[in-house]
């Protein structure tokens, strides 16, 4: 198994190589003029050649990307045009926003998404079946925006004042804060990476409000979280839910599960232990896949529950061109990308030993 | 066993029977061929006639637009365009911005103007809109997926027929496309070419080439090693020949089934850029720029949100179903 991961962890490498490689040339074709950009359309052709020297985007390309795969052996993003912040600040205060939210919205999709097509397809063409696979069939197809528009309606207008009313946006309510790991725990003086660190895992506050014990702000984070969560789970859930159905069908149909219940195995044992364990196989794949699809979906959750995230930060830097900010986010995404499918690449090695001894 | 499988032979011998079987008119077999059988596959498949009926409602709502819609979409109640007599009409009277629907035949006082959908922020009828709306993306739609499959067909069948660098080169390409999440891509695309509907349309087409190009390119290899590919060689028919005629047609079954989905994608899509305000005006009727330019309307007046939410979910919905039923009907391994 050591051998195995170590493996794909060697592959990676050229991947990550090569994905450097594309999001800087992508974000120079993305950004036209960025001077004016940044400057203003009105900035003569003087002060903008200033610019572009002082920025240095008026050497050559290769030489460009060169000292960018300095910087980057640093650990530095660059300094965003816009902000003039450093991109990695940027990063640490805006990715956990995102992460909180994939992370719960994925969870939603998983956690009643698998049992959801279990039922469907040991209760095949039976009532719960159909009205399992309306649901899923609407799921994917309506869009992000639309359902998170639909949620807040419900929740937030129609429920008003009763005891399932749900904030329609934000992360917090006024007034309500989640102090920041470094301060709870005394760390004020920390710098570099491991402040850093303390600082991302902070933003995402359910977790730092559980492990420090701040319960009023842990609630009241959750409570924000709910309609954004399912608004972008919802597509992945409709998707895993149809995989997991589909599987098990075919899964139950084989050789081995009759074996199994002329044993006189209970029905139980025979679909959870047997059955279900090889059919997730597909599902694990699809989980994977769904990442890409939830990073897109959360730039428009993000804009419909007015949360500052990375797809908001990256949408605005993309339309301002900030092309530091774009090529730094695109490549944390895209990397963070490969290491989800490394995941789902080992958990395929946990799942089917076959895969492990080719 | 013979005695329980009796009564399904037919009396007589079989060979006396044959001969009158081949002159019964309702026993002679039917001419079939894929897009028949297809068909009536189709039709068996309750889900697929949903979307079936869904998408003819839609498709002849946008032809009919005109007919259909009761006001002028882009026309301000408060302040009417001059009409073709040069003149311009006086203001409804009683228009309110954001009114919720008036049905006189629901109840709604007459002295009340009647709009079915209600009014958005600018006085403008909703219901028009959302009829309007079906044009727009439902056109896009379309222009979208076939721009992505003649493009996606082209690099596919290159791909597949020449192999070796040039098929790596151009599947690689395609894999850095697929690589991104599309709808950044996409919206990155748009900010690149410039913000308008036509370049959303552009990048909306771009970022399904992908897909197309790998189903053209594995049928491709598959089917290009056959036998009755072969034959055709030895009789003489060119390259190009061979593709086009004997090649292509045999991918056309999954193009199909993609494609068809791929207009419900491409209608997400579409809808995703306008929200977020990427594919220019928003004055254009299209479901998706109308919920962004009253997003933050929802409390107050729900209708001008979620009717053009309800349009976009269930033209996909529409497209989804049709999708997964052609897919079913086409697959040679479910005819039974």
């Amino acid at each position: 198994m050591t051998r195995f991961i170590l493996r794909r962890l060697l592959l990676t490498i050229p991947v990550l190589f090569g994905l450097i490689f594309l999001v800087f040339f992508l974000s120079r074709i993305v950004t036209r003029d960025p001077c004016r950009a940044i400057l203003g359309e009105k900035a003569t052709d003087a002060v903008c050649a200033e610019y572009i020297h002082r920025v240095g985007l008026d050497q050559p390309i290769p030489v460009q990307f060169g000292l960018y795969l300095g910087q980057l052996a640093q650990g530095d993003l660059g300094t965003s045009l816009k902000f003039s912040r450093p991109v990695t600040q940027l990063l640490i205060e805006r990715l956990p926003t995102t992460v909180e939210l994939t992370i719960w919205a994925l969870l939603f999709a998983i956690i009643v998404g698998i049992p959801l097509g279990i039922l469907s397809a040991i209760r095949r063409n039976s009532p719960v079946d159909v009205g399992a696979m309306v649901v899923a069939n609407l799921g994917v197809s309506m869009p992000v925006f639309v359902l998170g528009l639909f949620l807040q309606f419900i929740f937030a207008l129609l429920l008003k004042n009763t005891f399932l009313s749900l904030p329609p946006s934000g992360r917090l309510s006024a007034g309500v804060e989640v102090q920041p790991l470094v301060e709870v725990w005394g760390l004020t003086g920390t710098t570099g990476i491991v402040r850093g660190i303390l600082d991302f895992l902070s933003g995402i506050y359910t977790f730092s409000a559980l492990i420090t014990g701040q319960w009023a702000a842990l609630f009241d984070a959750a409570r924000h979280l709910i309609l954004p969560a399912v608004a972008l789970g919802t597509i992945p859930l409709a998707i895993i839910a149809r995989i997991t159905r589909s599987s098990l069908l075919e899964v139950l149909g084989q050789d081995y599960v009759r074996t199994a219940r002329a044993k006189g195995l209970r029905e139980r044992a025979v679909v959870i232990r047997h059955a279900t364990r090889n059919a997730l196989l597909p599902v694990v794949t699809v989980i994977g896949l769904q990442l890409g699809g939830l990073f897109a979906g959360a730039v428009l959750t993000e804009s419909t529950f007015n949360l500052a995230g990375v797809g908001r930060t990256l949408y605005e830097a993309i339309i301002g061109r900030d092309f530091v900010v774009i090529q730094g986010f695109i490549l944390v995404v895209a990397v963070a990308y490969v290491i989800v499918n490394l995941v789902v690449d080992v958990s395929y090695g946990y799942l089917d030993p076959r895969i492990r001894l080719r | 066993m013979s005695a329980t499988s009796e009564p399904l032979m037919p009396a007589g011998t079989p060979g006396a029977a044959i001969p009158a079987l081949i002159d019964d008119p309702l026993t002679r077999a039917r001419p079939s061929s894929l897009w028949r059988d297809t068909l009536s596959n189709i039709l068996r498949q309750r889900s697929a006639v949903v979307g079936l009926i869904i998408l003819s409602i839609l498709v002849l709502t946008a032809l009919f637009a005109p007919v259909i819609a009761t006001h002028n979409p882009n026309a301000s109640m408060l302040n009417p365009p001059v009409g073709a007599d040069g003149v311009r009409p006086p203001a409804e009277a009683g228009a309110v911005k954001r009114s919720p629907p008036c049905i006189h035949a629901l109840g709604c006082p007459a002295t009340k103007p009647q709009h079915l959908l209600g009014l958005d922020g600018n006085f403008r009828d909703v219901f028009s809109r959302v009829v309007y709306g079906a044009r727009i993306s439902l056109g896009v739609g379309f222009a979208s997926v076939i721009l992505a499959i003649l493009i996606g067909t082209l690099i596919g069948a290159v791909a597949g027929y020449a192999g070796g660098w040039v098929d790596n080169i151009l599947m690689r390409l395609m894999d850095v496309i697929l690589a991104f999440p599309s709808l950044l891509l996409a919206i990155a695309i748009v900010s690149a070419l410039g913000r308008n509907l036509f370049n959303a349309l552009l990048a909306i087409g771009i970022v399904a080439i992908p897909i197309y190009a790998r189903i053209v390119r594995s049928s491709v290899l598959s089917i290009r090693e056959s036998d009755f590919v072969t034959a055709s060689r030895a009789l003489g028919e060119s390259g190009i020949g061979i593709l086009l005629r004997r090649i292509l047609p045999n991918s056309l079954t999954p193009i199909v089934v993609q494609g068809t989905l791929g207009i419900g994608g491409a209608v997400l899509e579409i809808a995703a850029l306008t929200y977020v305000g990427v594919a220019g005006s928003l004055d254009v009727p299209e479901w998706g720029s109308m919920i962004a330019v009253e997003s933050q309307q929802l409390f107050n007046a729900p209708h001008v949100i979620l009717v053009p939410g309800i349009a976009i979910t269930l033209t996909v919905l529409g497209f989804n179903l049709l999708g997964d039923g052609l897919r079913d009907a086409l697959d040679p391994r479910l005819n039974r």
